[in-house]
């Protein structure tokens, strides 16, 4: 490695700043390392990317950056005031606001259940485990993972139809995936002594799971469960734009209709919750870190 | 040692039953909330239809003229989330640059002026505003002002990851070490010129690595982007599902799973080899 200029073992004045992008930044434990010749590939590369989803989108920039536009957007905005604030309407704003936490609350519930029961067979608990369930039940939950809950939502609308039962179904299904994966982690990475000591003395699966495996690691399943259920209170919050119930389903009915006043009750709603949970969880972390 | 063996029963058993009961009675009223009633799912009525809509996932739709429209819509999914990431840095760096108070002159010697300090507060609470509404909430605004399409999903995703970008940036500034950037700034240079050889270099890997994150979080975003709208695979999977056309569906998932399979690997290769 040869010195870059920069780093004058002596204490001499630099002239010459270090470089963001190049190899030598490596010294001093800073900057990113990249070879100069990698780093103006990926730039270039980076660059054509860009250009091409640009051109190949056609933006109607003028819908944003003209006086028209401007004009339409200020006179869009100012039809959200007043919000409608009259009690019948704020009685079902508030119903709709304990719909959908309730609907994170039951779809976070179930995936926990169902994420334990496939993390069972998603992990080798031991080394003499065979485990032969582990890879497709892995491939499983990775594919309820990788479908967003809304996708879940839009196809479980045709099974159960409109309503919230769709929307904690898909929050369930997707949450299934997530958790069940975590969970597979944690019961995996968990000390092997307590389970061996138990087994070694004959005893039976079951109750090795819930004597040895499942007490130490109910720490952190619970502690995931709650992490997932603060995500899915904001897409909870949201899901109900395909007609899933909630609060989003409230405010795409009255946005179709037209009802500026009505919809932003729904909008002010929606950010006083997802703001809620934030407080929430901040001042959570914060406790917990002390 | 007597022969008889210590009782078998659980030593917890009365918590155990507690606490199931506690967690029934707690579930029960949302049970009700939510219309949970999992028999629908059974019901003749809606069977059919579901069963049919299933039966129909195979075989895949594999027309040549379909898969060229959907790996159109792919492009341009990858496309919208690639231009609002763009959108949203253009938005971020200047607002995390407001926001930071490493960069204040003012506050070297003693507090930060007043003018400065509630600059900074305000540009801070701005993005925090625009990270907190959701990109499907200004994509269903955004789709009543500028039409369907994908400026809509464009804009959606710029405004709030430019929010999300921004708020993290002045984050990771501030975090980190910043006697340099101090030393620069006493010294006599400019607040630009501090970024760049101070702040800049110290914290370039952190900022390289949370942007490919976020972009690999706006492919997923704009696939839901379309379910209202705002153009590409979403909404071509929206229109297939009103059709019940299972075949297209199917290919669909399959390809947004792909895809998303795709970007976490680039994202997690780009993210290593900027480590």
């Amino acid at each position: 490695m040869t010195p870059h200029p920069a780093a004058a073992p002596d204490g001499a004045p630099c002239h010459q700043p270090p470089p963001v992008f190049g190899a030598r930044r490596r010294e001093y434990g800073s900057g990113i390392g990249l070879s100069f010749g990698f780093g103006l590939g990926l730039g270039l590369g980076l660059l054509v990317f860009v250009v091409t989803s640009f051109w190949s989108l056609d933006l109607q920039w003028r819908a944003f950056f003209s006086l028209d536009a401007v004009r339409g957007m200020a006179r869009f905005v100012g039809e959200f005031f007043p919000p409608e604030l009259s009690p019948t309407f704020a009685r079902k704003v508030g119903g709709a606001s304990v719909e959908t936490m309730a609907m994170s609350a039951l779809g976070t519930v179930l995936a926990a259940g169902f994420g334990l029961l496939l993390a069972l067979p998603a992990s080798r608990t031991h080394d003499a485990d065979p485990a032969r369930a582990r890879a497709p039940t892995r491939l499983l939950l990775n594919a309820l993972r990788a479908v967003p809950e809304l996708v879940w939502a839009a196809l479980l609308l045709i099974a159960v139809g409109l309503g919230p039962f769709a929307g904690t179904l898909a929050l369930a299904l997707h949450t299934t995936g997530v958790l069940g994966r975590l969970f597979a982690e944690a019961i995996e990475n968990a000390p092997q002594g307590p389970a061996a000591a138990l087994r070694t003395h004959g005893v039976g699966a079951v109750s090795v799971l819930f004597y040895a495996t499942l007490p130490q690691v109910l720490p952190q399943l619970i502690s995931y469960t709650l992490y997932r259920w603060e995500n899915n209170i904001r897409a909870a919050a949201i899901l109900g734009v395909v007609g899933a119930g909630g609060l989003g389903q409230l405010l795409s009915f009255h946005m179709g209709l037209f009802q500026m006043g009505r919809t932003a009750t729904v909008l002010g709603a929606m950010l006083v919750l997802v703001g809620m949970v934030d407080a929430v969880s901040h001042a959570t972390r914060r406790v917990l870190a002390h | 040692m007597t022969g008889a063996a210590p009782p078998r029963r659980d030593p917890a058993w009365l918590g155990r039953l507690f606490w199931t009961g506690a967690a029934l009675v707690l579930l029960w009223p949302m049970a009700v909330a939510t219309e949970f009633r999992p028999w629908v799912l059974f019901a003749a009525d809606s069977r059919g239809p579901m069963l049919r809509f299933l039966a129909a996932f195979l075989p895949l739709a594999t027309g040549s003229e379909f898969l060229g429209l959907v790996a159109r819509e792919t492009w341009r999914t990858v496309a919208i989330a690639t231009a609002g990431m763009v959108l949203a840095l253009v938005m971020a760096i200047p607002a995390a640059l407001l926001s930071t108070r490493v960069l204040s002159v003012s506050a070297l010697s003693g507090r930060m002026a007043p003018v400065p300090a509630a600059l900074r507060q305000v540009s801070r609470w701005a993005l925090v505003v625009l990270r907190s509404i959701p990109e499907l909430v200004w994509a269903l605004v955004l789709v009543r002002v500028v039409g369907l399409g994908p400026t809509a999903g464009v804009f959606a995703i710029a405004l709030t990851y430019g929010g999300m970008l921004g708020k993290v940036y002045a984050d990771i500034f501030e975090s980190g070490d910043t006697q340099v950037t101090r030393q620069l700034l006493a010294n006599g240079s400019g607040r630009l010129q501090a970024f760049v050889y101070g702040l800049l270099p110290q914290n370039a890997p952190e900022l390289a690595s949370y942007t490919v994150y976020r972009w690999e979080c706006a492919i997923r975003s704009s696939v839901v982007l379309g379910f209202v709208g705002a153009g590409g695979l979403g909404q071509q999977l929206d229109n297939s599902t009103r059709m019940f056309a299972g075949g297209e569906v199917a290919t669909m998932l399959l390809v947004f799973v792909a895809l998303v399979a795709l970007a976490d690997r680039a994202s997690a290769g780009l993210r290593r080899a900027l480590a």
